[in-house]
């Protein structure tokens, strides 16, 4: 038997527009040879995550079993079943940084803002990642907050980085 | 035919008519012929100068090469007058070069020959026209007018060239194979999944000069029989995937890509796929997994690309470097390229420098070059004044080397023997600061943290690895333990799937073998020789050299850390979590470790 799921009101195919931000992407795309991770980086990137209910309607709609679609989401770590914060820090753990200091620097961090990698703070407002070299590695140790990389953070500056994140509004 | 004895070129692209080009070449005119200088200085228009959005509309005055910018209408009578009929430069109109402090690509050092990073930083990235300038795009000219396919392999194989992704396997011999096996349908592959920690060269050739990839994959395209390539470009490269996307729109509109290439009935064209953050997709046959939309795992070859590759099709697929390397290659021909490097490695190789050096970033040096020389002629040495320990070659497949490497010439086979490999050419060098234990249970994480999962060695094996050398990082270690890790990884190489696990144990067997008494330390002295392992060190402040300040303890994440103001302070060694920011805050060098 089908396993029956729950769909959470706020879940992006539950709400309108988000659902017809996925139509979107899914006509764009279905046909493409490979299509799959071109949806899924697009839903990604565009919604921010892909929900469980939004991989059975993926799945669906493509015509794959749902099992396909998860299979994918899961292997790849850029992909996230849970909604991120605002904003995201991610502290690269490249062998420069490692050398460099970001072990230092992610102490830190989980002293300011009381998370652990791969956490959100409880506003919303960041979510702490550690991610695979940014290729910045002359600038080690690299923090990269949302787009923007900030390369030689030294633990005391760390604050710095953050000030404006937090704050509501703040972007 | 007229002489004149100025040329004053004048801007008009797009941006600069925007901001009254026009204007400023009617004024020119008018201006010239009221000072009668119209038959001695010639105007020309011309398509862009500098950068137009900080210098449009701009001028530049040949002979003497002077380059005014920001110029508008109201300005031509005092240039005319000052400058064309005095002589006189004006110094104020001119234009200030940015200087543009690049810290990962300088000016060539002594040593470096630039073949691949030739463009870079030097031309506009984001237009084509830049690129033609340097001679883009002539070698496809050439090989579509001038070479049969099998020509074009021959020049390639008579290059040398190898892979430049790090295993080296001759790319002439690759085209050949692709072109050789049968099938209409044929793919074209670019990795740009450059996942190797520590590297970071095809990222700026992605994102520096696009145009020489897609150049070469034309032409690898015209070689094997492709009508469709595929770039796939790893998502932590975001400027990359925009620059390479932009750069194949202008040669789509230029005729360089698509149907029926500079009016010839070879057509190709080309897509960007985004890999999301696996780095076995770095491996040839999880990467093709990943462009058809599956899981990124890896699969037994034989049958290799050439033969069953994307889809099942005949593939060729080579790394960004590779690729930059051929249009050069058709230019300058098959001997100049041999010319550089080792009897079996020819041509130059893109490095990227990193960690405890003087100057990091980005080189391109001939093989066959020693790593003293990269590290202390190029490198400047160790920052610090802390000795050097050893370099880590090839990302986490590859291995440490030490000392007595250091006079080793840089090749394939060199680098091999010496129980490293050349990788994509990531290389970080670690100073005496550097637990070397510690370094391999980091690769040891990084690679068990990313194995996919598909075969048992990899899996299970190097889980296994990391457990044994976190308990020996965190002092647990027991007698027996480096034998245990020496055959787990003899097993290991041997019998996994793909490159990833098959590497995976080089870090441990090459530090075990240059750095054993520094496991043995660990393991029978309970002792950290490095001072980096947590659980073996003790942080503590020389009371003689503190001067109360407090910057420590406010910096603490743990408060572990109490004293007066003005007074010497003191670490409770069990509530410590051994961070070290104490230490990298601390003015006065006032903390030690034990």
């Amino acid at each position: 038997m089908l396993k029956q799921i729950d769909i959470p009101e706020n879940d992006p195919v539950a709400v309108a527009d988000r659902r017809a931000l996925i139509d979107e992407i899914l006509a764009a795309n279905k046909d493409r040879p490979g299509g799959l991770m071109v949806i899924l980086n697009e839903v990604q990137s565009k919604i921010g995550f892909i929900s469980e209910p939004m991989q059975l309607y993926i799945a669906n709609r493509l015509h794959v079993p749902v099992s396909t679609v998860h299979g994918v989401v899961s292997f790849y770590s850029f992909f996230t079943t849970t909604p991120r914060g605002r904003h995201t820090i991610k502290f690269c753990m490249g062998t420069a940084c490692y050398v460099g200091g970001a072990p230092q620097l992610i102490e830190k961090a989980k002293q300011v803002l009381g998370i652990e990698p791969g956490q959100t703070t409880k506003d919303g407002a960041i979510t702490l990642e550690i991610c695979r070299c940014v290729g910045a590695c002359s600038q080690a140790p690299v923090v990269v907050v949302d787009e923007d990389s900030h390369g030689r953070v030294r633990p005391n500056k760390f604050p710095q980085l953050v000030r404006g994140l937090t704050e509501p509004g703040g972007n | 035919m007229a002489f004149f004895r100025s040329h004053v070129l004048v801007s008009v692209d797009p941006e600069c008519l925007k901001r009254g080009a026009l204007e400023v070449v009617d004024a020119l005119h008018d201006e010239l012929v009221a000072q009668g200088l119209n038959d001695e200085i010639q105007v020309l228009e011309t398509s862009r100068i500098g950068d137009p959005v900080l210098f449009g509309p701009d001028l530049m005055v040949y002979p003497e090469g002077v380059h005014y910018a920001c110029i508008s209408a109201d300005d031509v009578p005092y240039i005319v007058t000052e400058h064309f009929l005095k002589g006189r430069p004006v110094e104020k109109f001119r234009a200030q070069e940015r200087v543009v402090v690049d810290e990962e690509l300088g000016a060539p050092k002594p040593k470096e020959v630039r073949v691949v990073l030739r463009n870079i930083g030097k031309i506009d990235p984001n237009n084509i026209e830049d690129y033609i300038a340097e001679d883009g795009y002539a070698a496809l000219a050439k090989v579509l007018s001038e070479y049969t396919p099998e020509q074009v392999i021959d020049v390639i194989l008579a290059s040398g060239l190898r892979g430049r992704g790090g295993a080296g396997f001759p790319t002439g011999k690759k085209w050949q194979f692709a072109r050789q096996n049968p099938g209409d349908i044929k793919y074209v592959i670019c990795n740009a999944d450059e996942g190797d920690p520590g590297a970071f060269m095809n990222r700026r050739v992605l994102e520096g000069d696009p145009h020489a990839v897609i150049e070469g994959m034309t032409i690898a395209a015209y070689a094997i029989g492709s009508r469709q390539g595929y770039i796939y470009c790893r998502a932590e490269y975001p400027l990359a995937v925009k620059t390479i996307s932009i750069a194949i729109e202008q040669a789509r509109d230029l005729g360089l890509l698509g149907e029926n290439i500079l009016g010839t009935d070879f057509s190709f064209d080309l897509e960007v796929r985004i890999g999301a953050g696996a780095f076995v997709c770095g491996e040839e046959t999880a990467l093709m997994a990943s462009i058809e939309g599956r899981r990124g795992e890896p699969r037994p070859r034989p049958p290799f690309p050439a033969v069953a590759g994307l889809w099942m099709k005949p593939s060729n697929i080579n790394n960004v470097e590779t690729y930059a390397n051929v249009p050069q290659i058709i230019l300058r021909g098959a001997e100049w390229f041999a010319s550089m490097g080792t009897e079996k490695s020819k041509g130059t190789k893109t490095f990227a420098l990193a960690g405890d050096l003087k100057n990091t970033g980005l080189i391109e040096v001939p093989l066959g070059i020693t790593l003293r020389e990269i590290i202390y002629d190029i490198g400047g040495g160790i920052k610090d004044g802390k000795g050097f320990r050893a370099i880590q070659t090839g990302g986490p497949a590859g291995g440490c080397l030490s000392e007595e490497h250091l006079d080793l010439p840089i090749d394939y086979e060199g680098l091999a023997s010496a129980g490293s490999m050349m990788g994509s050419g990531g290389l970080v060098v670690m100073d005496t600061g550097n637990c070397m234990v510690d370094i391999a249970r980091y690769f040891m994480d990084f690679i068990q943290e990313e194995s996919c999962g598909k075969c048992t060695p990899c899996r299970i094996g190097t889980r296994r690895l990391l457990e044994i050398l976190t308990n020996i990082c965190e002092g647990k270690g027991q007698d027996g333990d480096i034998e245990r890790l020496e055959e787990l990884s003899g097993w290991i190489k041997a019998t996994s799937l793909c490159g990833l696990g098959q590497g995976a144990p080089n870090p441990v067997m090459s530090t075990l073998k240059l750095f054993r008494a520094e496991y043995e330390a660990h393991i029978y002295e309970k002792r950290c020789p490095a001072k980096v392992c947590k659980a073996l060190i003790t942080y503590n402040i020389i009371k003689e050299t503190c001067t109360g300040c407090t910057v420590c303890a406010r910096n603490c994440p743990a408060n572990a850390i109490s004293g007066e103001r003005r007074q010497p302070h003191r670490i409770d060694p069990d509530i410590c979590i051994r961070c070290g920011i104490c230490m990298q805050v601390c003015n006065f060098n006032a903390i030690e470790i034990n």
